[in-house]
């Protein structure tokens, strides 16, 4: 007995061990020492780490537009992100089960923007935007290209918003194409012999069906959108005038910019906060909605 | 399983030029890209929509020089490979053996990790950085390595977890009879039966890494250590604007894992579409 309980917590360590051990030591450790600094005006450089309660918290909400700035345009730019890779991941992936010659060839396309990284991505973009799109606008005649892009405070969240799309539609596509398919055919002719037309057919039958995959796609396109940090990077670097600064930039910048990594590790726990509120509200919010079948 | 039965018609034609003439549009950053990375700094400028006049492949021998770009290409290839092995190895022995024995600390530690599926990396790099420096792994592959086996486990270990539920437990209790140690057993006979969440694990786990910009250039500092998205941004922090040189550095950056994925492309999408389902 007493052996086989030794070898019961031996096999337990080799199993769960060292992923335990990384874990740890990479996310939970620094995870509560960033908690720590939270309430210090430590600064990343000198030994003597002076406490400082709630300031750091205080100064974000009352004395920094930089960081309430930088959650606006973020919030802004999750609802739209949200809202426009979802639609269209989900036209593409309705269109793409249907039968086309095409079909393989367009999920290819559809998809390929997504495994090239965000800041590669976003430096692609810029040529795009600052060289592309003038010789367009100078063939074309439309003002639509002409305006200037990464520029205005306006065009420039725009301009992360369409490649942010861009990047990520065809990944949702692939989620919302498998689970089109998972859509038993018996109900699509049972609800088209009841006379229903394709569209009350999507609305009645397809989209309560596929409800499972829009809660993952809602959940990846928050998450993706509200983390956004590379393409934001490489694409405007914040700009112009900070107009375009998402959260996660903000605090990059306030830790390795200004050095401040008491305040950066504040601004960090609020944003981890807000994260995972969203994350649980959302989930629980779509998880109602799911049809069992 | 298709969710039409319906023949091919006129309205379905129209359809299919549509989202055929939108799939061009999504190609258009590409066509720019390409076209102008063989032209001349002064036809860019003059006009970048046109093909080029003249083919000046001597940009690419500039980039490749510039961004060192083997080295590059070697060092990400050694980071995602690496870490891939041992996140897909240690992560599915431990979901294993967190879904057959159920005892307190894996109970929580579960909890842990799927909590810390929502701590964004801003929120831990500044403590990351000081912890990986203490332990003298500072400005190596092997430091780097070691933060995505950390960061890279929360996610690997739900997926993974999730799959072993759905593993009938009666397969392994007959190969225990037959005298298997749990080792054995593991290796033997559970693994071979998680290759699809394997293969979906590493695919998740490779566009991260491969593309991932903030951890390595937090832990790395030496020139011959960067990976291609960090050559590529120092790069173009140094080639800014010079569109001749910095256009065909972009192409060789995006031209591995564009490779990869045509290759595996059946794979990649099946993968997703799997990985999603066990949300």
């Amino acid at each position: 007995m007493e052996r086989s309980k030794r070898s019961r917590l031996m096999q337990q360590f080799i199993f769960v061990g060292p992923t335990s051990l990384f874990f740890f030591v990479i996310v939970l450790i620094p995870f509560f020492l960033g908690l720590y600094y939270s309430f210090t005006s430590w600064n990343g450089i000198s030994r003597h780490v002076e406490w400082t309660g709630l300031r750091n918290y205080l100064h974000i909400f009352t004395k920094d537009p930089s960081f309430l700035n930088s959650f606006w345009f973020t919030a802004k730019f999750t609802f739209f992100g949200l809202v426009l890779t979802n639609l269209l991941g989900f036209a593409l992936a309705y269109v793409l089960t249907r039968k086309l010659f095409t079909r393989n060839v367009l999920r290819t396309v559809y998809f390929v923007p997504h495994v090239i990284g965000g800041l590669l991505l976003g430096f692609i973009w810029q040529f795009i935007f600052v060289r592309g799109f003038a010789s367009i606008g100078q063939a074309t005649g439309w003002s639509f290209f002409n305006l200037p892009w990464l520029g205005t405070e306006g065009t420039a969240f725009w301009a992360i918003v369409i490649v942010f799309v861009w990047q990520n539609a065809g990944y949702l596509m692939v989620i919302y194409i498998s689970a089109i398919n998972n859509v038993p055919q018996s109900l699509h002719e049972a609800s088209r012999v009841d006379g229903a037309g394709r569209m009350q057919t999507l609305r009645h039958v397809t989209i309560p069906l596929v409800m499972p995959a829009v809660t993952v796609c809602l959940f990846l396109s928050i998450s993706w959108s509200f983390k956004l940090f590379d393409l934001n990077l490489s694409l405007t670097k914040g700009g112009p005038f900070k107009a375009t600064e998402s959260v996660a930039l903000n605090i990059y910048n306030e830790a390795y910019t200004i050095s401040r990594f008491g305040m950066g590790s504040a601004k960090a726990m609020v944003f981890f906060v807000i994260v995972a509120i969203i994350s649980l509200l959302q989930v629980r919010a779509t998880k109602k909605r799911e049809v069992e079948l | 399983m298709e969710t039409t039965a319906k023949k091919y018609n006129v309205s379905l034609l129209l359809t299919e030029l549509l989202f055929i003439l939108l799939a061009l549009v999504f190609l258009v950053p590409f066509y720019f890209l390409l076209v102008n990375s063989v032209k001349s700094y002064s036809e860019i400028l003059s006009d970048s929509a046109a093909l080029p006049t003249a083919f000046q492949w001597s940009n690419y021998a500039e980039a490749w020089k510039a961004t060192n770009f083997p080295h590059a290409f070697l060092n990400s290839f050694i980071v995602t490979v690496v870490s891939n092995i041992l996140l897909a190895f240690l992560c599915s022995m431990s979901a294993y053996k967190m879904v057959r024995n159920n005892s307190l600390y894996n109970r929580i530690l579960y909890i842990a990790l799927v909590a810390a599926m929502v701590i964004p990396f801003q929120a831990i790099m500044i403590p990351l950085v000081q912890i990986v420096s203490g332990l003298g792994v500072m400005d190596t592959t092997a430091g780097l390595i070691l933060a995505y086996l950390g960061f890279g486990a929360p996610m690997t270990v739900f997926l993974f977890h999730g799959f072993v539920k759905s593993v009938p437990i009666d397969i392994e209790e007959a190969s225990r009879v037959d005298g298997s140690s749990p080792y054995g057993t593991f290796f033997r006979i559970v693994l071979p039966l998680m290759q699809p969440i394997i293969v979906t694990v590493i695919i998740l786990n490779t566009l991260w890494i491969w593309n991932d910009y903030l951890m390595p250039s937090l832990i790395l500092q030496s020139p011959e250590l960067r990976t291609i998205p960090i050559a590529t941004y120092s790069f173009f922090g140094q080639y800014t604007k010079q569109w001749d040189l910095a256009l065909p550095g972009l192409v060789l950056g995006i031209t591995p894992v564009v490779i990869f994925f045509l290759l595996m492309q059946k794979y990649i999408i099946e993968g997703i579409a799997q990985g999603s389902v066990k949300g």
